[in-house]
């Protein structure tokens, strides 16, 4: 593994690591199995790409693409609290709608911004390399949005939602309003898929509609990789363990298809992610099999 | 403050397995009154306070509670005027929160939830000194999680819990049932205190008919969804269980051969 894609596998985990963020507040915080990632990823991206292929500003366009992804997560909240649809089929339709959408607004399947002027390029040509320059930025934006994330969990509301997912009867006794805190909680996640999908298309250069597929896998997979290696006590460390988790994972995932002795292609990718994710969840203790491996070692 | 006309609600309507739960309920609670509410399993006491409460809205029937005409209110928006303590010690707290946070949550009930910090100092002074009555030694264990103690230790807190905002009226499901001996007399002592403290309206579902006459100011039975015993004052007080016990088996219309809800 050369600098060049170490330093790509720190950039593409810092935009995974908001992913994880995004699963872990559906998952963990919400207890609200969410599969509309895999369309509001690329929904953040073609949002994004499409408006400054129009000339739009890179920063409005970012915005734009993160409110577009909270909108996604509000439609799936909707179609299960109004309509009881069940939660996980509830995010599958709003998912194969996304497909749709995303083609819709990109009016075709690819859409490249490699020349255009992006939220990097005012940072571009002071004399720092492209595979330094992306990485930097994207963890100045990646860990300001999980600070805000984690003091927002901190805050009352915060402990407002994560009571809804923890125990909704006592929620409500509580005088919880416990679907405006589903409402607001897939909105804020989604969103974060959003301006993940829209930094995605900045820093490669172009929207696709196929990145999306298996991105709630590889988001479950960052967010048991931190949980497994970091202490999850607290909220603070529990958000930077899914920015890490998925440092830690990506760059695992690059030395394992760059080790030419295990014969694994990048396009094997996909399977190696899904029987890793299969390994933890089936683990006895799945939480935290990592953890439980080094006690034992002890 | 509270008054309930003719509560109805009737599960699985239409259906083979239809159920009317509440068939009329009138009851008409005056401020401060402590009341417990005894009755067979399926009387209807438990649908009657989750109706009091909003998780069940009845089919017809108004409940006003402070004046305010509730009946169509979700159970969010009634926390403002009823809290309620859980039968189940697991319902009640959330475990995977700490203490602290379990503590906060109750805090802000009836008020507005914002984003300032859910937990600071002098949110945590208050949480001290009202746990430090309960002499559980928990005021020291703040940031524990609440999955780490025990059902006992867990009703206590949502005791302290639902009293931490002032509120017009408490509603305490069967909340020592899950209990054992011990800790089921220490959580009746608790709660007594507590009321008396506040002067706060109280409703108190038992299944023990001893509990029913020993604590509170009036008695009421519930039997196939209606109210069909009211005691309070002098009639009350000179009432034994074996009185209770028998005007019970004879609303059931059958002798009780069993002494299993005497020595409940």
């Amino acid at each position: 593994m050369n600098l060049i894609s170490f330093m790509g596998a720190i950039e593409l985990g810092l935009i995974y690591g908001l992913i994880a963020l995004a699963v872990f507040l559906s998952f963990r915080i919400l207890d609200f199995p969410d599969l509309t990632i895999d369309g509001s990823f690329p929904l953040g991206a073609a949002v994004c790409a499409t408006m400054i292929v129009s000339g739009y500003n890179p920063l409005l366009a970012t915005v734009i693409a993160f409110l577009a992804g909270g909108m996604s997560g509000v439609v799936t909240a909707f179609l299960n609290l109004r309509f009881k649809i069940l939660n996980l089929l509830a995010s599958i339709l709003t998912m194969i709608a996304l497909y749709s959408i995303n083609l819709r607004i990109m009016g075709r399947p690819n859409v490249a911004i490699i020349t255009e002027e992006t939220i990097l390029t005012p940072f571009e040509g002071q004399g720092l390399p492209g595979y330094y320059l992306k990485p930097i930025i994207a963890a100045v934006i990646v860990f300001v949005v999980a600070l805000i994330v984690a003091r927002f969990l901190n805050s009352d509301y915060g402990l407002a939602m994560r009571s809804t997912g923890a125990n909704q009867k006592m929620a409500r006794a509580q005088g919880i309003d416990t679907n405006k805190t589903t409402y607001i909680g897939m909105a804020l996640s989604n969103a974060l898929v959003g301006l993940a999908g829209a930094l995605f298309a900045q820093m490669n250069g172009f929207a696709d509609i196929t990145i999306g597929t298996g991105t709630i896998v590889i988001g479950l997979a960052a967010l048991i990789a931190g949980e497994a290696i970091f202490s999850t006590r607290g909220m603070l460390m529990a958000v930077l363990a899914c920015i890490f988790g998925s440092i830690v994972y990506r760059i695992a995932i690059g030395l394992a298809l760059n080790a030419d002795s295990i014969g694994l292609e990048p396009s094997d990718l996909n399977l190696v992610t899904a029987l890793l994710v299969t390994i933890a969840l089936v683990l006895p203790g799945a939480k935290n099999p990592l953890k439980k491996l080094m006690k034992r070692g002890n | 403050m509270i008054n309930v006309q003719d509560l109805r609600i009737t599960f699985g309507k239409g259906t083979p397995n239809e159920n009317k739960a509440l068939q009329g309920v009138n009851l008409s609670v005056a401020e401060g009154e402590f009341v417990t509410v005894i009755g067979s399993n399926g009387a209807g006491k438990s649908t009657f306070m989750n109706c009091l409460t909003g998780e069940l809205i009845a089919d017809s029937g108004t409940i006003t509670i402070d004046g305010k005409d509730v009946s169509r209110w979700k159970a969010a928006r009634r926390s403002s005027l009823v809290s309620r303590v859980f039968q189940d010690p697991l319902a009640g707290t959330c475990e995977a929160l700490t203490i602290e946070e379990n503590l906060s949550l109750a805090h802000s009930r009836g008020q507005k939830r914002g984003f300032g910090l859910a937990i600071n100092n002098n949110k945590r002074d208050l949480f001290r000194e009202r746990l430090s009555r309960l002499r559980l030694g928990l005021e020291d264990r703040l940031a524990d999680k609440m999955g780490l103690l025990s059902g006992g230790q867990r009703q206590a807190v949502s005791l302290i819990m639902a009293t931490l905002q002032p509120t017009k009226c408490l509603l305490l499901d069967e909340h020592t049932a899950a209990l054992d001996p011990r800790m089921q007399a220490f959580v009746l002592e608790l709660t007594n205190d507590i009321v008396k403290e506040t002067g706060i309206t109280t409703l108190m579902i038992t299944h023990s008919m001893g509990q029913a006459l020993q604590f509170g100011t009036r008695t009421v039975m519930l039997h196939e969804g209606q109210v069909v015993l009211d005691v309070s004052g002098e009639e009350r007080s000179s009432m034994t269980i074996h009185d209770l016990v028998e005007m019970f088996g004879k609303v059931r219309g059958e002798e009780l051969d069993s002494d299993s809800l005497l020595l409940g």
